[in-house]
């Protein structure tokens, strides 16, 4: 997650104090992770310095000035930029698992137990994401699936390794 | 919790195919197991043998402690009548009834009067977002709403215990998954164990607990892991 695009992105929306800033940050997109006020705002200190925002007033208060920051056009074009560009599609190669499947047949150890223990802390996380779909909101529910769909594709992965194992024992173990 | 219904070391073929080779599971009550596992690997067998429509070559099936592998065809038909649900998948509605006959074909079989049966019929309507489609008959209906309308059949008469065969495989994935959501918050709701055959991991996932069937083998990974 990026805290500088996403406060940009929320600033877009309309212009906003930090205080609002990381509100709406926490809601949305903290999931449990409240971004830490200094955070908050030495990020924008950075925007502003890099001139992605501008603060348009301060308003005095009991604590420190209220300042609202308003995205520029620069800052505007990045969040543009970010929005549209995609996401790199993060080749996992199941490294750690792929790994241990082929040091446990070289290894003549149980690879197929291995994967059922993986499956099965696999099927358990599901569970509880399943579980956060099932009660909370649907921005919650959006969050869950996104974990969902990949911890499905790896399961995927482990059926077909599965069912490749004998192959690939006599593969790893000439 | 108590076990409600249990395979003991079932073996099953088809002829000379052998489906299950000393499958054992056992189910507590108010459970939802999901039972899993790769095409062929014996799932819907085990899935028929506890719910008394196979009969097991040997072993046992054991319901709220009677003999299922016991008993005579027709003791094995009241139990399925009186006691289980059953939702597959492709609903099966019976195409020259309405929606809430269909629903109420469970009470009426176990010999509710009509009077009653569509009363409690109506209400799964109203409970799985169905109003309005009682009068429908099944070709009238989307996939998603037919298989609403088959859970309703399945739940209807309060079984103990709720059998699914891939409710959720001929249905979209957002379809699906609210099929899902309304059988478990249903079958919570009433007590209802439930044992559903999926190949699907997020269709498993709404169970409190999976099994895998390999080979005819029933492997508790859970138990596995711990």
């Amino acid at each position: 997650m990026s805290v500088p695009l996403t406060l940009l992105g929320l600033l877009e929306r309309e212009p906003s104090h930090g205080y609002d800033l990381k509100r709406d940050y926490d809601a949305f997109f903290g999931r449990g992770k409240p971004l830490p006020f200094g955070q908050v705002y030495s990020t924008l200190s950075r925007l502003a310095r890099d001139g992605k925002v501008v603060i348009s007033d301060v308003a005095p208060g009991a604590g420190p000035d209220r300042k609202r920051y308003i995205i520029t056009d620069v800052g505007a074009t990045e969040v543009e930029q970010w929005l549209t560009q995609p996401v790199d599609p993060e080749p996992h190669l199941q490294t750690v698992l792929f790994a241990k499947v082929v040091l446990a047949l070289m290894l003549d150890r149980p690879a197929a137990e291995y994967l059922d223990t993986q499956r099965s802390a696999h099927l358990r996380r599901m569970r509880e994401l399943t579980e956060i779909k099932r009660a909370g909101s649907l921005v919650d529910a959006l969050l869950a699936d996104h974990g969902l769909y990949h911890l499905e594709a790896d399961l995927r992965w482990i059926e077909m390794t599965g069912a490749r194992l004998d192959a690939l024992r006599k593969e790893v173990r000439p | 919790m108590s076990v409600v219904i249990e395979a003991r070391d079932v073996e099953f073929s088809f002829g000379q195919t052998p489906a299950l080779r000393g499958a054992s599971v056992a189910v507590e009550a108010g459970e939802i197991l999901a039972v899993m596992g790769p095409s062929g690997s014996g799932k819907s067998t085990l899935l028929h043998c506890l719910a008394g429509i196979l009969v097991p070559d040997s072993g046992e099936i054991l319901f709220d402690g009677a003999g299922v592998h016991a008993m005579a065809e027709t003791e094995r038909s009241s139990l399925r009548r009186d006691r289980f649900g059953f939702v597959f998948q492709f609903g099966q509605l019976v195409p020259e009834l309405t929606a809430v006959e269909n629903v109420a074909l469970p009470l009426l079989l176990s010999g509710v009067r009509r009077k009653q049966a569509l009363p409690k019929a109506y209400d799964w309507f109203a409970r799985l977002g169905l109003d309005g489609l009682e009068q429908r008959r099944s070709g009238e209906l989307s996939g998603g709403q037919a298989q609403r309308v088959a859970l309703a059949r399945g739940l209807v008469a309060e079984p103990q215990v709720l059998f699914a065969d891939e409710p959720t495989g001929a249905l979209d994935s957002l379809t699906g998954e609210q099929v899902m959501d309304l059988l478990v918050g249903a079958a919570r709701e009433q007590g209802t164990t439930v044992i559903l055959v999926t190949h699907e991991p997020r269709i498993a996932a709404y169970a409190d607990r999976e099994v895998m069937v390999r080979d005819g083998r029933v492997n508790a990974p859970d138990r596995i892991a711990s």
